[in-house]
């Protein structure tokens, strides 16, 4: 047996005092092989993170640092190594990509000046065989033209192509361990399954040994070889990928799967239902930027002839990648944005536009906005946050505040919510909270934008449920925002998939997905992580 | 249990101790009838007395034998009272400009913002004269100066507040529910640009305090209110013989303004809640 690369040993960390655990990671145990990808899974707070900034001895200590355990590092205990021993481990024995690949890259400074830095740490090289050993590795991570590349600046990039570079700064000078923090979790599904493809190529070119740290367990069958899974700063399962995800031993684990959304629509329910609550007819939108006194503006089509209608009680997913437009239209339908031409008809009425769209819909049309830390007003409580609404449009603050109450028990959360702030809430009950502010106005049509995509897989699930229960019980009609097919398929009767402003493709929910026409939105199905793609993968090569 | 912000205030020690002098000069400013011994105008003494050489005239007195600890104790009140004044005046012109500003951008926000421009292009000080030479000085006059001069920074940091907020969810949530404009400036946004206004306001009293001296000193203050600026300015030709009728009311702005500065350092640090766990 070789032995490992990077062996962690009943490692503790601890958080300052008045966290809300002692320990950010308590006892943790893991071992990564050479040639390996193991994968840390958790949710948010699990301290999954912080194993790989222990690693990377990147914690900001003294609040935050390792109080037992070992990090052995071909070895060495990276913990009893001072700061130049750690530096020079850095960057050239073990590599490090982050989550945020458009904060990651310096923004002043040209894509080769900054792989170019790593070279300038660690070893002398000249000028021009520095420049050949950036443009191969450039080359290498799969960016066209590198030639251009190296001289071009990181806003000249997208995210995806800037997470190429992070790839290539970390593996330039062949480390034999490359850490990854949720590498992908800021792309879009396409550009997520292109990353993962390139880390497994590459790791599989070069016996590369990869720590591989995600929240998601479709990445997990995509990539790993080993599997831990971490609850609340302690390691409560690991193993073959396989194993685990085939045959979960914890209940943790198990919970996580089975929160996954399946992807499978469920319900084509037939309808009698005939009344129309919202029309879309040729919605255009367009956003023009800079535009200045001496120079034209830079216009981008958010929305191009889209067109749809929605009964009530119907579900409309709105799919699409980051830029597609979809979020566009979702704030033009609930009149947060103008547009510029077309018809948006609610109840078969022509809303005008602006201001006075707002006035003709009196709060029967609500959203649900994608962040939950930003939605809620930080400085209102949370009864008077929902009351809001209803005593703005005229209903007596008793009344308004009873209604309150009974909303917060209908999202689950219990009266003495009423009285406490935001910040008390974790993302999935503010998620609730909002759930309940826009069910206090009485909608009929409510629009969704990627409400789910903050909030950890097992709360996601809560949460579409809740959204699946108050749809029956008030006959809401809703259009749902998201780039996650998964979540779409499971929530929605109809889907609409949006490229570039334009609806590519616009049917019963599982004809799109059994049967997609548009070959965007079969890109789009093929690059969803789905957990058994690996045991497909592998049933076919024993076939 | 202390709250967070009482927590983060005082592990502040400079701003404990600015907010010790502050309320010793508020002391002062306040009961200062009742602790001068004199009356700031009288002359009660020879003149050119050195202090603590008479019982009484702990700091001396002037040039026509009034009495520089009761001038002293008689300045803190017209200091207190036009910093915080025309700090409350500077703050509602700017704050209100400001607001409209960055909640309804476009041309509102580009006419207001030029019209601020036209301030921040004077000389400020310069400013101040000018306007207490027109207007007589009186304290209102000067009150009004002042607060005329330092509204524009207010509306700037009031308006880049609300261009932020604005775009936030709960923000776009109020509009959806109806809320009226009025309603969601006030109650929406306004609270949540509190912070860096309270602390803004601050250090304007105390640079209100400093311009009000400096216009006493020039011989612009109220000729019937007793304050440390002109007590300095009237010291001016006698420096170098009685060096105690500059330094006492000297002292005592240098003091005043500095406790200012402590304790906006310190609102700051109580305010910014994300500057817990990290050490000082």
């Amino acid at each position: 047996m070789t032995a490992p690369v990077l062996d962690i040993v009943g490692l503790s960390i601890k958080l300052p005092t008045g966290a809300d655990r002692t320990l950010a990671v308590e006892g943790a145990s893991l071992t990564v092989l050479p040639g390996q990808t193991l994968c840390v899974v958790g949710e948010s707070g699990s301290g999954k993170s912080m194993i790989a900034n222990a690693v990377m001895g990147l914690l900001p200590r003294p609040q935050v640092a390792p109080v037992a355990g070992q990090i052995l590092f071909e070895g060495i205990d990276l913990l009893t190594l001072t700061e130049p021993q750690m530096r020079e481990l850095r960057g050239r024995r073990i590599g490090m990509v982050f989550q945020e690949p458009m904060t990651a890259l310096n923004p002043v400074m040209r894509i080769g000046e900054q792989i170019g830095e790593v070279f300038d740490a660690h070893v002398n090289v000249p000028a021009a065989e520095k420049r050949r050993r950036i443009l191969a590795a450039l080359a290498d991570v799969g960016l066209p033209e590198p030639e251009l590349t190296i001289d071009s600046y990181p806003f000249r990039l997208s995210g995806g192509q800037r997470q190429r570079v992070m790839i290539a700064c970390a593996l330039v000078l062949e480390p034999v361990l490359l850490i990854c923090d949720e590498p992908t979790t800021a792309l879009d599904v396409t550009t997520q399954a292109q990353i993962l493809k390139l880390i497994r190529e590459l790791q599989q070119r070069r016996g590369t040994a990869v720590l591989f740290i995600t929240h998601d367990f479709g990445v997990v069958s995509e990539i790993a070889d080993q599997v831990v899974v971490m609850q609340t700063g302690q390691v409560v399962e690991s193993g073959p990928v396989r194993a685990v995800l085939d045959a979960p031993q914890h209940a943790y684990t198990r919970k996580l799967i089975a929160a996954i959304p399946d992807g499978e629509a469920e319900r084509p329910t037939p309808t009698d239902e005939t009344t129309r609550v919202l029309q879309v007819q040729d919605l255009c939108k367009t956003y023009r930027s800079g535009n200045g006194l001496f120079k034209r503006g830079r216009s981008v089509e958010a929305a191009k002839n889209v067109s749809f209608e929605l009964k009530r009680g119907e579900t409309l997913g709105l799919v699409g990648e980051s830029g597609s437009g979809k979020s566009s239209v979702g704030r033009c339908l609930v009149g947060l944005a103008p547009f510029d031409s077309g018809r948006i008809l609610f109840k078969g009425r022509n809303l005008s536009q602006g201001a006075a769209f707002r006035k003709e819909a009196a709060g029967r049309i609500q959203m649900v906005f994608q962040d939950p830390y930003a939605s809620l007003n930080p400085r209102h409580r949370i009864g008077a946050a929902i009351a809001g609404g209803p005593i703005a449009q005229g209903v007596a603050k008793g009344e308004a505040m009873a209604r309150a109450m009974e909303l917060l028990a209908l999202v689950g959360l219990g009266a003495d919510a009423a009285q406490r702030y935001p910040h008390e809430f974790s993302g999935g009950q503010r998620q609730r909270i909002g759930i309940a502010r826009a069910l206090a106005m009485q909608p009929e049509l409510l629009v969704a934008d990627e409400p789910v995509s903050a909030l950890d897989v097992s709360v996601q699930a809560q949460v579409l449920e809740l959204f699946a229960q108050v749809r029956e019980q008030f006959r809401l009609a809703m259009v749902f925002i998201t780039h996650d097919l998964r979540v779409a398929g499971q929530m929605c009767d109809h889907i609409a998939v949006m490229q570039r402003g334009e609806v590519v493709e616009y049917g019963e929910t599982h004809k799109v997905l059994r049967d997609p026409r548009h070959a965007y939105t079969r890109k789009l199905i093929e690059a969803v992580p789905r957990l058994a793609s690996s045991a497909d993968a592998r049933a076919q090569a024993v076939a | 249990m202390k709250s967070p912000f009482l927590r983060r205030f005082t592990r502040n020690k400079g701003a404990v101790i600015g907010l010790a002098v502050l309320l010793v000069v508020a002391f002062v400013a306040l009961f200062g009838p009742w602790l001068a011994a004199n009356d700031p105008w009288g002359m009660v003494q020879q003149p050119f007395l050195h202090p603590w050489t008479e019982p009484g005239f702990a700091l001396g007195t002037d040039t026509l034998g009034r009495d520089i600890l009761s001038g002293v104790i008689y300045g803190a009140r017209i200091s207190l009272l036009i910093g915080a004044v025309s700090t409350v005046v500077a703050l509602l012109i700017g704050v209100t400009l400001g607001a409209i500003a960055g909640y309804f951008g476009g041309w509102v926000d580009a006419a207001l913002m030029r019209f601020t421009e036209i301030f921040q292009a004077v000389p400020s000080f310069a400013l101040a004269i000018v306007l207490v030479a027109i207007f007589q000085p009186s304290v209102n006059s000067i009150v009004a100066a002042i607060a005329i001069v330092s509204w524009p920074p207010v509306a700037r940091l009031v308006r880049s507040e609300f261009l932020t907020l604005r775009q936030r969810d709960f923000v776009q949530a109020a509009l959806l529910a109806g809320q009226s404009t009025p309603r969601i400036i006030l109650t929406q946004i306004l609270p949540n640009a509190m912070s860096p206004i309270i602390v803004m306001a601050s250090l304007m009293v105390a640079t209100a305090i400093l311009l009000e001296s400096s216009l006493s000193f020039l011989g612009l203050g109220d000729p019937n209110q007793m304050s440390w600026g002109y007590m300095v300015g009237s010291a001016r030709t006698v420096l170098r013989q009685a060096w105690w009728m500059a330094l006492f009311p000297g002292l005592a702005i240098v003091l005043t303004v500095l406790a200012l500065n402590l304790v906006g350092e310190g609102l700051s640090d109580g305010l910014n809640t994300r500057l817990d766990g990290r050490t000082k």
